[in-house]
């Protein structure tokens, strides 16, 4: 077990290097794209790019600011950025993040229950009408594109009925739990909700899937010969086995979404999360912050990763030796 | 057709018969497939309805134009009448055929014309798209799962690295990167501008969902006693491939052609969206509600009827691949995404 996790250790460690390698690349070797140009803006003259290009040592060979990067980001941690000379990187990402901590929790536990839920539901009613409505509901959850669900939402709860129905909606952002917990969960509603129908319908149709198919196996048959009921073996052994599936999926959504995956729900609602900060800083060239932030990202989807792959190896040991 | 009786009586119907039967009785199929052929053949009239219905031009602004109603001529952005009563409005849905039907957006361009334009390029994205995560997918994992060892260990990292690079974070920095600049290398060049970019973009993202379980299944396959029978009887790499392990993971590509399309659709709309997908003066569905986005609260029509012809065409999708794939391969599970 232990050599298991050293090894998926190092396996996590070796994607995260290649991921910052690949960031680089994108923005400083991509064919036909010049990185000064980027930085200095449209039309900028000949000596404003020599000077930009002096200023962020794009005259350097690449492995050289590479590593210089790398060093200023992880083990003197005083990264600046490109954009708003002099400041650093690290405390505009970790400003960011409670506020997307804050959404993504909020919302997953809506779509676990959610998920969870009407998942076990529709497969234990797989006769009666509820299964098919239940489908319906996951396949349009899977199928709505969350920036424009969102719009829907503001255009609903913003719009004309803000004025009666929804006055208690305050205004788009974000507030601190630590400023005004009310408001801050009044402000994290429909954001919630929003974000969480897309992965309810996924969690849906997945754990559906998984009980129906695990009502065909052997030990399921075992427990029906020896009398158990079907609501018995639903509840007690087919929705608990399809929970290892449910565990998994989990953590590699929940790591996506801490690490940025919630932008569009961010940009949406002017909640200013990672997954903003990451837009705002993609769009203005800001290498730094993007590097700071695509790290964090994928550093927590790695992490995820890893933590997935131990607990299925420690569930089931034939993993382990494959 | 030939009156001969079969020599040898068939038992049992093939596999693909079996299959195919089986989504012809399915209720889903025909409802899905009766919904995109509609949006794929109004979305093909759309230069039709330009030219002969709506007779504008969707993309070229006309703010002083004009259009006529019950006989009288009304301008097509009026002085607003609403709020502060400051700025221009465009003209609400008209209802009626030819004379912004359903209105105009902030540069008066006509919003129906441009719909039916936009899902030509949304349609369009989603399918090649999606077609060319299939294709690479499918090669990527064959070969991996196929030659095992030091071919497999380095396409396999390959795709950890891209796996574990958030799909959005990844393509949001290619386009940002490419589409200010386009792509240059060697013979090959793109204007910043070209529908290609992001259709590279987007098919190169999603290549790990479709490689890691078909490598699954081709490490599988090759210990199964056929694939081991024409190893033995001396068959060549390339025959092995392409007579005994490309049709046994043909179902699974199948089942996964409409969720991807459906996947690369959403990503599509969402990158234009954010005005990194789509440049105009093309137009998607995903640019459309961006631009609707300042009509939001008075004219929310123009935000609302791209997002719903997204759900609907997604929606379909997805009920077609759930048929595609209770006839092809109950077991068959994929993870979605956006």
């Amino acid at each position: 077990m232990i050599t298991f996790i050293a090894k998926r250790f190092s396996a996590a460690i070796f994607v995260l290097t290649s991921i910052s390698i690949l960031v680089f690349l994108i923005f400083f070797a991509t064919p036909g794209v010049d990185p000064a140009a980027r930085i200095a803006g449209r039309n900028a003259s000949q000596e404003t790019l020599a000077q930009v290009r002096a200023t962020f040592d794009l005259d350097k060979p690449l492995p050289e600011r590479y590593l210089s990067m790398m060093d200023h980001l992880f083990i003197q941690r005083d990264l600046t950025s490109y954009v708003n000379r002099g400041e650093e990187v690290w405390p505009q990402l970790i400003q960011a993040v409670p506020a997307t901590l804050s959404l993504v929790i909020g919302a997953s536990i809506i779509w676990l229950l959610l998920g969870i839920g009407l998942g076990v539901t529709a497969a234990g009613m797989r006769k009666s009408w509820i299964d098919p409505a239940i489908g319906v509901v996951g396949i349009i959850g899977v199928s709505l594109p969350v920036y424009w669900l969102g719009e829907v939402v503001n255009l609903i709860t913003q719009g004309r009925l803000h004025d009666t129905a929804f006055r208690w909606v305050p205004p788009l952002g974000y507030v601190p739990l630590t400023e005004n917990p009310g408001q801050w969960f009044l402000s994290l509603l429909f954001p919630w909700l929003t974000l969480s129908l897309l992965y309810a319908g996924i969690y849906i149709r997945v754990i559906r899937g998984e009980i129906v198919g695990l009502m065909q196996e052997d030990f399921v048959k075992t427990e029906r010969a020896k009398g158990a009921s079907e609501k018995r073996i639903l509840l007690k052994h087919s929705s608990r086995m399809s929970l290892i599936t449910v565990v998994s999926l989990f953590g590699l959504d929940f790591g996506a979404l801490v690490g940025g995956s919630a932008l569009l729900t961010e940009v949406v609602f002017g909640i200013q999360g990672v997954g903003r900060l990451t837009f705002t800083a993609l769009q203005n060239f800001d290498l730094p912050l993007i590097m700071a932030t695509v790290m964090y990202a994928a550093f927590f989807i790695v992490i995820a990763n890893a933590v997935v792959d131990i607990l299925y190896a420690w569930l089931d040991p034939r993993v382990r030796r494959g | 057709m030939t009156d001969r009786e079969p020599a040898v009586q068939v038992l049992s119907e093939s596999p693909g018969r079996i299959a195919r039967e089986t989504l012809a009785h399915d209720r889903r199929t025909w409802i899905a497939s009766a919904l995109l052929l509609f949006i794929v053949v109004l979305t093909l009239a759309a230069p039709l309805y330009a030219t002969y219905v709506s007779k504008t031009d969707p993309f070229v602004s006309s703010i002083n134009g004009t259009t006529v109603i019950d006989g009288q001529e009304v301008s097509v952005l009026q002085q607003s009448t609403e709020g502060l009563r400051i700025g221009v409005n465009p003209i609400g849905p008209t209802w009626r055929i030819g004379s912004y039907a359903l209105g105009a957006d902030n540069q008066g361009r006509d919003v129906a014309a441009r719909l039916l334009y936009g899902g030509t390029n949304t349609l369009l994205i989603g399918f090649t798209a999606g077609f060319l995560t299939i294709t690479i997918g499918t090669l990527l994992g064959i070969i991996a799962g196929y030659s095992g060892k030091f071919v497999d260990s380095f396409i396999s990292r390959i795709l950890d690295v891209i796996w574990a690079f958030p799909v959005y974070l990844l393509s949001i920095s290619l386009s940002v990167v490419l589409l200010t600049s386009g792509f240059k290398w060697g013979p090959i060049s793109l204007e910043s501008g070209s529908l290609y970019l992001p259709i590279f973009i987007i098919g190169l993202v999603y290549v790990p969902y479709v490689a890691r379980p078909i490598r699954g299944q081709v490490i599988a396959l090759r210990e199964r006693e056929f694939v081991k029978a024409a190893i033995g009887s001396g068959a060549k790499n390339s025959q092995i491939i392409f007579r005994e392990i490309l049709p046994n993971v043909i179902p699974s590509v199948i089942v996964f052609i409409p969720m991807m399309v459906a996947l690369a659709m959403l990503t599509e709309s969402a990158l234009s969206f954010l005005s990194i997908g789509v440049q105009p003066p093309d137009a998607s569905w995903g640019t459309i509600i961006k631009d609707g986005l300042g009509l939001l609260y008075t004219r929310p029509l123009v935000a609302l009827l791209p997002g719903l012809l997204i759900v609907i065409t997604a929606v379909s999708l997805n009920l077609l691949g759930d048929a595609v794939r209770d006839a092809l391969d109950p077991k068959a599970r994929m993870r979605g995404a956006v």
